[in-house]
């Protein structure tokens, strides 16, 4: 029988200042670019033409920057897309831009490409094409700012509901690092942001709160069972305890984004990618993050016990264990 | 044992609606037809799953009410309009099963799976509508002529086609409703035998019945004979002996009658008694007292003018309304001479119908023009690598999982596993029973959930392991493993799905299918992972009480 980290015993809490710093050090660079420079949006969200171009033998860019050039299209953006015979032509509009002028932009680089590489199909093929109005995208900047915002707003209440509030902010702040980390993550590899790929933050936020709550409620029947270990202890033997299912589950998820990096073709890689760090900063988030931070929450603003045992409320009906298991040393 | 029983007929009963769900079924499909280019419906044998539009290929177009040529007060009010117009243009996208619905309030949405050229889809949604009223046929001039066109297309050598029946029995058929149609469909009877020469109908007779609400002018043409009486009639000796001010316009309705869908068709005169730019206005309403639907409209005073004048000469005939060629609903008699002020009376059809056909007046008389907002083309050649890739990576990653789940927790992992192939099942089958699409995001969310699916069986065997650690027995330990991991996988569950919901809530189509396959991915994984790997269980239990150690 294969046993990962059965019986682990290792004492995750204590590295808690060291993790702080590590992420801080992976949110604050990539932050303070996406403040300066912002994010690599996609035409839903700025408005603007795509035009996907496939040729049957392979082109070189600068002849397609040739081709528009020589049309006067000045702004476009010209991007390999996987295979060296695609690419992606984006022009976003610009302030001065009307709404009309979307469309207007496909046709013209349509003709350039004609001109320059000869006509269609033979010679290249336009597989995709997207024209969306500045208004439309404003929208959609709109949309997916609520839908983040909603998504917090909810499991923050789900929370509420189910668990006390300290681990409730304890998780939503967890939550809120991985936003930023992935947030950093997209800067660093300068990742297309498409509706797409707030998608896949929001099933990350999912994802990361489902991991943090698997560990707190662990911490939670723990704290019912051994009443005379501290937080620290608990928290502890929590990660310990479920690092098995942590490690398998992170495996399979992560087998199956990585085959959708790997395989899934282009338009699916940064949903992909970013999915793929999800796991990642999830996991982190929920061992190093939210664990030490419902410790501070509850140092900060102590559970109240009548015999000032340090207990969460509700649970004086449980019990107590007589004997607390012993951490055992790991194989 | 017999909960045991019970538990496997639930499955089996799942798992017996999936498959069912997911069988290929005949579905009816409007597709262009090879020969005439005309639309027709065809029953094509395919598995019920929808693909979008990033999957197939198509055209996906929003649209605006345009402002830029003056303000339109009431959009909401315009592009419902637009959408009726849209609508009524339907066939000419030349698209299986196009969509056409208002977003929001005041954005039309037009998706066309399989079209390629954006340019003619588009002059077709943005073209002005045009609103004419024709007299039909009213001396019958047509009909009398069939005998004349059907000889001249036999000695053509065109031949009746087969399959339709006598058009005799057809119309003893229809004229069975009250003495009246009775004693008509008997003339009209009679009028079918006379087009027949020795007894066989003719070529062009055999596919025109006589309608059962005997308006002059109005034929009904069996589904699958339209373009058969479509190429007929366009043919130029059949023309050349169509009288004289005749046209022909096709109805937007599809009666059923009998089992089989008849379109209607309509013998007009060629020259419009008026058209939609004399119209004002139109609302629909019910009759407080007789409890009927009518439609009032509003002409302007010239166009009133007109119409007085026409209608004073057409009392008793039949008026067709025609939008963009197409005759909507039935034509109403025209009861007296009409002014200004006219009102359709549609009997005891609903509301809804009078709101409609108020919604075509309308639509004729204040076109509403459309600014394209957003066009999203993807080219068919696209979609299929998309979907090659995207089962590509579905299959590499669930590979991955078998051998993740099987190699550390062995039999137990198998048993996970096949939940995993019924979960696959379940989720394909939720997405076609509620009729959702599956889109390229979806396909990426049906491989991710594959790999959350078995976060639940991984809670529960980690569970069962520190139970047996503790040294419980087999059969505890699988007990208090299932109800011990069960807060933790419903807690994570629901946070999952309740974003997922939010995401479907704001998104737009193809991100609202990654939602829909996680919500469905995740209930379903919840039937497979705990139910179904617990009966599992159940069984293997049963069938070896002494089991000591577990496969786990």
């Amino acid at each position: 029988m294969i046993r990962l980290f059965a019986n682990a015993n290792y004492d995750f809490i204590r590295w808690r200042r060291w993790a702080y710093g590590l992420t801080a050090a992976i949110i604050l660079p990539g932050f303070s670019l996406f403040l300066v420079r912002g994010l690599n949006y996609s035409i839903e969200f700025t408005g603007g033409t795509l035009i996907q171009v496939h040729t049957p033998a392979p082109v070189g860019s600068e002849r397609l920057r040739h081709a528009l050039d020589a049309a006067g299209i000045r702004d476009a953006e010209i991007q390999q897309f996987g295979a060296p015979n695609e690419f992606v032509i984006r022009a976003r509009v610009g302030t001065e831009s009307t709404e009309g002028s979307t469309e207007a932009t496909a046709a013209a680089v349509d003709s350039a490409l004609a001109r320059e590489l000869g006509l269609a199909p033979e010679h290249y093929n336009i597989v995709r094409t997207e024209a969306v109005g500045p208004k439309v995208g404003r929208e959609l900047q709109g949309k997916a700012f609520l839908a983040i915002f909603c998504s917090f707003i909810v499991t923050l209440i789900y929370l509420a509901f189910r668990f006390e509030w300290r681990f409730g902010l304890a998780a939503v702040l967890a939550t809120f690092h991985d936003i930023l980390t992935t947030i950093a993550f997209i800067r660093y590899l300068d990742l297309e942001v498409s509706l797409v790929v707030v998608g896949a933050v929001l099933t990350m936020v999912g994802y990361s709160l489902n991991d943090t709550i698997i560990i707190f409620d662990r911490v939670r029947e723990n704290l019912r069972k051994f009443r005379r270990q501290n937080l620290y202890e608990i928290l502890n033997l929590s990660i310990n305890e479920t690092l098995p299912r942590s490690v398998l589950t992170h495996g399979t998820t992560m087998a199956t984004t990585i085959a959708l990096v790997l395989l899934a073709g282009e338009v699916l890689r940064p949903f992909a990618l970013v999915m793929t760090f999800a796991i990642f900063t999830g996991t982190f988030s929920s061992i190093y993050i939210a664990a030490p931070l419902l410790m501070a929450i509850e140092k900060r603003w102590p559970g109240e016990d009548a015999r000032g045992a340090r207990v969460f409320r509700g649970m004086e009906s449980v019990a107590p264990e007589p004997r607390p298991r012993q951490p055992q040393p790991t194989r | 044992m017999s909960t045991i029983r019970s538990r496997l007929l639930l499955i089996a009963g799942l798992l017996v609606l999936s498959v069912w769900q997911l069988m290929p079924t005949n579905v009816t499909e409007r597709v262009p037809d090879k020969t005439t280019g005309r639309m027709k419906d065809t029953t094509v044998r395919r598995v019920p799953i929808d693909l979008g539009l990033d999957l197939q290929g198509g055209i996906h177009l929003a649209l605006e009410v345009d402002q830029s040529k003056g303000p339109v007060p009431d959009c909401a009010d315009a592009i419902q309009r637009a959408e009726r117009v849209v609508r009524t243009r339907i066939d000419e996208f030349g698209t299986t099963e196009p969509v056409v619905q208002i977003q929001g309030r005041c954005r039309l949405i037009v998706e066309l799976a399989g079209e390629k050229d954006p340019a003619r889809a588009k002059s077709i949604v943005q073209r002005t509508a045009f609103l004419e009223f024709r007299i039909t046929d009213m001396k019958n001039v047509f009909r009398d002529a069939l005998p004349e066109i059907d000889k001249a297309l036999r000695r053509a050598g065109v031949k009746a086609p087969g399959q339709a029946a006598p058009a005799a029995t057809v119309t003893q058929l229809f004229g069975t409703d009250t003495a009246k149609a009775k004693g008509k469909a008997a003339k009209a009877k009679a009028a079918a035998k006379d087009t027949s020469d020795a007894n066989a109908p003719g070529p062009l007779a055999s596919v025109l019945f006589q309608s059962p609400s005997n308006i002059p002018g109005e034929f009904l043409v069996p589904e699958e004979q339209v373009p058969v009486a479509e190429s007929l009639l366009v043919r130029p000796d059949v023309e050349r002996l169509v009288p004289r001010g005749i046209e022909f316009k096709w109805g937007t309705e599809v009666l059923s009658r009998a089992g089989r869908s008849y379109r209607t068709l309509y013998a007009v005169e060629d020259r419009p008694i008026i058209t939609g730019e004399y119209l004002q206005d139109a609302k629909a309403t019910r009759d407080q007292l007789t409890n009927q639907s009518v439609v009032n409209f509003v002409l302007s005073r010239r166009g009133g003018r007109v119409f007085e004048r026409e209608t004073g000469r057409h009392v008793n005939d039949f008026m067709a309304i025609i939008l963009d060629g197409r005759v909507q609903g039935q034509p109403p008699v025209i009861k007296s001479q009409i002014g200004q002020r006219g009102q359709i009376e549609l009997g005891a059809k609903p509301l809804q119908d009078a709101q409609d056909l108020a919604l075509v007046l309308k639509a004729g008389a204040l076109p509403a023009p459309l600014a394209i907002i957003e066009e999203r083309t993807i080219g068919p050649s696209l979609g299929q690598d998309s979907i090659k890739d995207g089962i590509r990576a579905g299959v590499v990653g669930v590979v991955l999982v078998v051998l993740i789940m099987i190699g550390y927790y062995r039999l137990s992992g198998a048993l996970a596993v096949a939940a995993l192939a019924l979960y696959v099942v379940f989720t394909l089958a939720g997405l076609a029973g509620f009729g959702f699409t599956l889109t390229l995001p979806g396909l990426a969310g049906l491989v991710l959930s594959v790999g959350i699916a078995v976060d639940a069986n991984v809670l529960i065997f980690e569970r069962i392991r520190e139970e047996l650690q503790h040294g419980k027995l087999v059969r505890t330990a699988v007990d208090e493993g299932f109800k011990h991991a069960m807060s933790a996988i419903i807690d994570s569950n629901v946070s999952t799905a309740l974003t997922a919901f939010i995401l479907y809530l704001v998104g737009t189509g193809p991100v609202q299918g990654f939602a829909i396959t996680l919500i469905i991915g995740i209930a379903a994984s919840m039937v497979t992972a705990i139910f179904v790997v617990r009966t599992f269980y159940m069984i293997w239990l049963d069938r070896r009480p002494d089991m000591v150690t577990l496969s786990v």
